[in-house]
């Protein structure tokens, strides 16, 4: 398989211009100035690239939701608010090759439309930040962004919106409140944001991995990525790998490939000669998986998703055989709870029960009924919200407790 | 005392203003420049913003106490920021926030005596490989040991 978001990672000086250029790197921009706009969504479409987000939804097909010919011009969001515990992929390729990122935005802007692009990047990331406000400087000093890129007649402008510490707007409509200049309170849809997001504006908002894929896609063609991966789960995806293993970091594989394989070819198998005891294979909101259901899965959208679980943003949470669970759980409750934007009752009541119930079984105050109150609350918590955040905790607590039960059991009994 | 912004940076709000379709957007960019300036946003800073941006106060307040980055008060020169998200928290980040709060004498949300430090706890910080990991200021540690740690203080001070 080709390295498709990661050939430049090794490269010396890959974030400046030069070095890009010295790649092979805005080759696309070109191409897509000889191609109608629709010809652009239909190449993507026919990749099968799925946001890599978390949610997977197939690309060229969001694109395809913007309304033609309205009066009000569409605006491209990009989401490098990357805050989803276990997840640090998009950081990669914003340090490593920040130019990947803003040629993808100018193919994703000529195919929708759009002379406007956000780049939302959480606060935290102050490093990428400058790394990527350099390379934005150098594309519009060298004509790649502007007001005629390439004298071809494309305007586009890229601003870049640094969050304030909120995983919240890593939520699509929490991310555009949040540039309107609000609190980042995710909006109810329909209206979706293709339809109605930034300024009332059709809004496209794509994850920093699925742009980083387009150059590749416009460049080599659409089967030839295609050819990546399962009939369903097409290209190559970045998966973060953290927590109990020897080589903890980013690494691109096709998608598809064994879970066990990744973990121990990738990854260098879990650390210290450890057990593998169970795996959160997309980022901390995901269901876990105990070591059984993880040795026949395979990491794509499919698969992970028969097997109870997400491939979600590919953030990959391994444990091995001493991990407390009971203690995880709690932690991952606190996030939530703290995250949690306070909007939605169920939400925030939910996720402020669950942790206080998680903290005194933890404390030795655990009460015989509370396993059967958590599992009730989560069941409350799913579907009823305006975003996903409350499921978000109702996921891992539902499978945390159903999957590990016993644990959760002694520690209550003491 | 009325706050004001250098006048390199009023400059530089002037020119974020201009970048967007509407003023009010420019809320976010205009509470890091005060926090950059002074550290924190006061009460002063934060009626600045709001006749800059010509926004009521109630609405910069509401911005301000929603996202956890800026500060409300005036922190030690150095803001250590322990993650104790479940990534660090597998690899050993209850026993760095031990050491950083033997070692400074002070207790999460404290600020050292000669006002050098002030410790936090923080959510995931997207550094997970580098696990256990803090962020002082704006800048990254990971993969933390106690040696490292004190190396990294010593540096700061």
């Amino acid at each position: 398989m080709d390295q498709i978001l990661t050939h430049n990672f090794k490269v010396m000086n890959a974030a400046r211009l030069n070095a890009y250029l010295g790649r092979d790197g805005y080759r696309s921009i070109q191409k897509i100035f000889g191609m109608q706009p629709e010809a652009v969504i239909n190449e993507v479409k026919a990749s099968g690239l799925r946001g890599r987000g978390g949610a997977g939804f197939p690309t060229g097909t969001k694109w395809g939701f913007v309304p033609k010919n309205l009066p009000l011009q569409p605006v491209l969001c990009i989401n490098a608010d990357e805050s989803e515990p276990g997840t640090f992929k998009d950081r990669a390729i914003m340090e490593r090759d920040p130019h990947l990122l803003i040629e993808g935005i100018i193919i994703a802007a000529y195919a929708i439309g759009a002379h406007e692009a956000f780049i939302y990047i959480r606060g935290e990331y102050f490093r990428p930040y400058l790394i990527l406000q350099a390379a934005v400087a150098e594309a519009y000093e060298t004509g790649f962004l502007g007001n005629n890129i390439l004298n071809r007649g494309f305007k586009l402008d890229v601003t870049i919106h640094r969050g304030g510490g909120a995983y919240i707007c890593g939520e699509e409509t929490g991310l555009i409140t949040s540039i309107e200049g609000f609190r980042g309170y995710p909006r109810l849809k329909p209206p979706f944001p293709a339809v109605k997001g930034l300024y009332g504006r059709p809004t496209v908002v794509n994850n920093v991995e699925t742009l980083a894929a387009l150059p590749y896609i416009i460049n080599e063609g659409a089967a030839k990525y295609a050819s990546v991966g399962t009939e369903k789960s097409k290209g190559s995806k970045l998966m973060s790998v953290a927590g109990h293993v020897n080589k903890p970091g980013v690494y691109e594989i096709p998608l598809g490939m064994p879970l066990i394989t990744f973990l121990n070819e990738y990854a260098g198998g879990v650390w210290k000669n450890r057990k593998l005891k169970a795996v959160i294979p997309g980022g901390s909101s995901v269901p876990v998986m105990t070591a059984v259901e993880a040795r026949d899965t395979l990491l794509d959208y499919e698969s992970t998703a028969q097997h109870g679980t997400m491939l979600g943003s590919g953030g990959m949470i391994v444990m091995d055989e001493t991990a407390d669970m009971v203690m995880a759980l709690k932690v991952l409750s606190d996030f939530y709870h703290h995250e949690s934007c306070g909007q939605c009752t169920p939400c925030r009541e939910g996720t402020g029960w669950i942790n206080k119930i998680l903290k005194r079984i933890i404390d030795g105050q655990g009460q015989k009924d509370d396993l059967e109150m958590l599992l009730k609350i989560a069941d409350n918590m799913v579907g009823r919200t305006i975003c996903v955040l409350a499921d978000a905790l109702a996921m891992p607590v539902k499978s945390f407790i159903t999957k590990f039960r016993k644990e959760f059991e002694d520690r209550i009994k003491g | 005392m009325a706050f004001n912004l250098s006048i390199e940076r009023e400059g530089e709000l002037k020119a974020v203003i201009a970048r967007y379709p509407v003023t009010r957007s420019a809320l976010l960019p205009a509470l890091w420049l005060v926090q950059d300036e002074t550290g924190f946003v006061s009460d002063e800073a934060v009626a600045y913003v709001a006749k800059t941006l010509d926004l009521p106060e109630a609405d910069v307040y509401g911005a301000l106490t929603f996202y956890t980055m800026f500060n409300r008060r005036k922190l030690g020169r150095h803001h250590i920021q322990v993650c104790t998200n479940i990534c660090c928290w597998l690899r050993g980040s209850e026993d760095v926030l031990k050491y950083l709060k033997a070692k400074l004498n002070i207790d999460v949300g404290g600020t050292t005596k000669d006002g050098a430090f002030t410790l936090s706890t923080v959510e995931c910080l997207g550094a997970c490989g580098g696990a256990p990991m803090m962020m002082v200021d704006l800048e990254y540690y990971e993969d933390l040991t106690p040696v490292k740690i004190d190396e990294i203080l010593k540096n700061l001070k």
